[in-house]
């Protein structure tokens, strides 16, 4: 689905990615695990082509991302701060999104699961930190594309919705969806990942299932097992 | 493109500005014809006004449209639209739309006043013309610092300084060299020195139609001499588009590399 060869970019002299080789299977759920600023969002943005890389050749679906921008149609993107023009209704920008896309979308089913409808009126600058995540779910899912990226899907997110969100996560993958998730909650990352991708350094350190990462690092449970990558590697 | 400048035209008819911008048009226009009491003052009073006041307003409103709209950018990155088509859409939306507040803003008063029946309608659409152009071109110039320049203080710093130089500080270094090189033949230097800046060109421009430009002095003459041409005309309108077509280049090219 992603295929991603030597991938570097550089910040000024701050070095995220170096050197990055990624290839996604054709679905199934990943992680993209690593510690603060280990690149996770750079890799993201990178595949959406808002980051441009120094170096490197990113593919999705066999399409070239360089340059290119109608590859995108293919991709839903949940970004990691929900930040929306304030002076737009929710259901304005909803609208809006959809006109752009220009696609069949099911808007009010997920407005229906995330009980938006209180809402709809309101302006987005006036809405709250989980509601604004909401409203961001509703935008990315509602396009029935084989491709979803998630960036901290469950920020903000109250417990009845983040069950909501993991069903939600699980319907789209029986679909044979490819699913990449960046998070910080590791249960939540244990209990839907099929395969984890670990960044240290701006490469990839780990790439493999959660039992392979608990085998390879001799620790019996999850979130132990991370923790060792990160200590050992900072010893 | 035309889908991104729909939602910048929508966003911004929602916008306190726009309609601020308009009205204080629309009021400087019949403030000044009722104090003139005569369409061909008014245009000439009008004139100072606009050359110094539309670069002002397309750079602030350029570099506060761009800055605000941010998150607005940020979705749209996301979305199959191509990259060019997102900021060049929003240029023009700003652009057109305060184009649209001056040319309502004063043309509605002075419709209203008799424009039509009167010998000024060229000399009054020869100062929307440049009025236009000086907001496509400051506009362009404000999106390209504020793309340049992540830090707002620093953004909006520069643009300022940029109005400030070309409304002002050309003129003087313009007129201090004058003064200094005064034993040197200088037609030529002038010449070129005006056409290098939008605002003085304009200026120029304006003031030849008005058929005024006895008040130029020996220069004057000079300037009367090439501007007057069909070669002087069509030299100028060509510096005034290239002052337009330059910057939006670089929006382009800037946008194309910029990381979000």
């Amino acid at each position: 689905m992603v295929s991603i060869t030597n991938l570097h970019k550089k910040f000024g002299s701050l070095v995220v990615l170096n050197g990055l080789n990624l290839q996604t299977p054709e679905n199934g759920i990943i992680a993209v695990l690593g510690p603060n600023g280990s690149g996770k969002t750079t890799l993201i943005k990178s595949i959406l082509g808002m980051v441009i890389p120094q170096k490197g050749e990113i593919e999705v679906n066999g399409e070239r991302v360089k340059k290119h921008w109608n590859y995108r149609k293919n991709i839903d993107y949940l970004p990691q701060i929900a930040n929306f023009p304030g002076n737009l209704r929710v259901l304005e920008l909803i609208d809006m999104i959809k006109d752009l896309r220009g696609k069949e979308a099911r808007d009010e089913e997920l407005i229906d699961l995330f009980k938006l409808e209180p809402f709809l009126d309101k302006k987005l600058s006036n809405l709250s930190g989980g509601s604004k995540q909401k409203v961001n779910l509703v935008l990315c899912f509602m396009f029935d594309s084989p491709l979803i990226i998630l960036d901290e899907p469950t920020s903000g997110l109250d417990p009845v919705s983040l069950i909501r969100l993991r069903k939600l996560i699980q319907q789209e993958k029986a679909k044979g969806k490819t699913i990449l998730i960046t998070s910080h909650i590791m249960s939540f990352v244990e209990e839907i990942s099929d395969r984890i991708v670990f960044l240290l350094e701006g490469q990839i350190y780990f790439n493999g299932t959660v039992e392979e990462l608990k085998t390879s690092t001799g620790e019996k449970d999850f979130e132990h097992a991370i923790a060792n990558i990160l200590t050992e590697n900072h010893a | 493109m035309l889908k991104i400048l729909k939602y910048s035209f929508y966003d911004l008819s929602r916008s306190l500005w726009s309609y601020v911008y308009f009205f204080f048009y629309l009021l400087l226009g019949v403030v000044l014809l009722f104090l003139n009491n005569d369409l061909s003052n008014a245009v000439i009073t009008l004139m100072n006004v606009i050359i110094i006041l539309v670069p002002l307003i397309g750079t602030i409103f350029g570099v506060m449209y761009f800055y605000n709209s941010r998150e607005f950018t940020e979705l749209l990155l996301a979305q199959p639209v191509r990259r060019s088509s997102i900021f060049l859409g929003q240029y023009l939306g700003v652009a057109i739309s305060l184009s649209a507040s001056l040319i309502l803003g004063l043309g509605l008063p002075f419709i209203i006043y008799g424009l039509f029946q009167s010998g000024a309608i060229w000399d009054f659409a020869s100062l929307l013309i440049s009025g236009v152009f000086l907001t496509f071109i400051f506009t362009a110039i404000a999106f390209n610092i504020a793309l340049s320049y992540e830090n707002k203080i620093k953004g909006f710093g520069l643009a300022i300084l940029v109005w400030l130089f070309l409304a002002v500080v050309y003129d003087g270094l313009f007129l201090l060299s004058l003064v200094y090189f005064q034993d040197y033949p200088l037609d030529k230097f002038s010449l070129v020195a005006s056409m290098l800046n939008p605002i003085d060109l304009s200026r120029i421009l304006i003031l030849l139609k008005l058929d005024i430009s006895a008040l130029l002095g020996y220069t004057g003459a000079v300037f009367k001499q090439f501007f007057g041409t069909g070669l002087g005309a069509f030299t100028s309108i060509a510096v005034l588009i290239l002052w337009v077509i330059i910057p939006v280049w670089r929006i382009k090219y800037i946008s194309a590399k910029k990381d979000f």
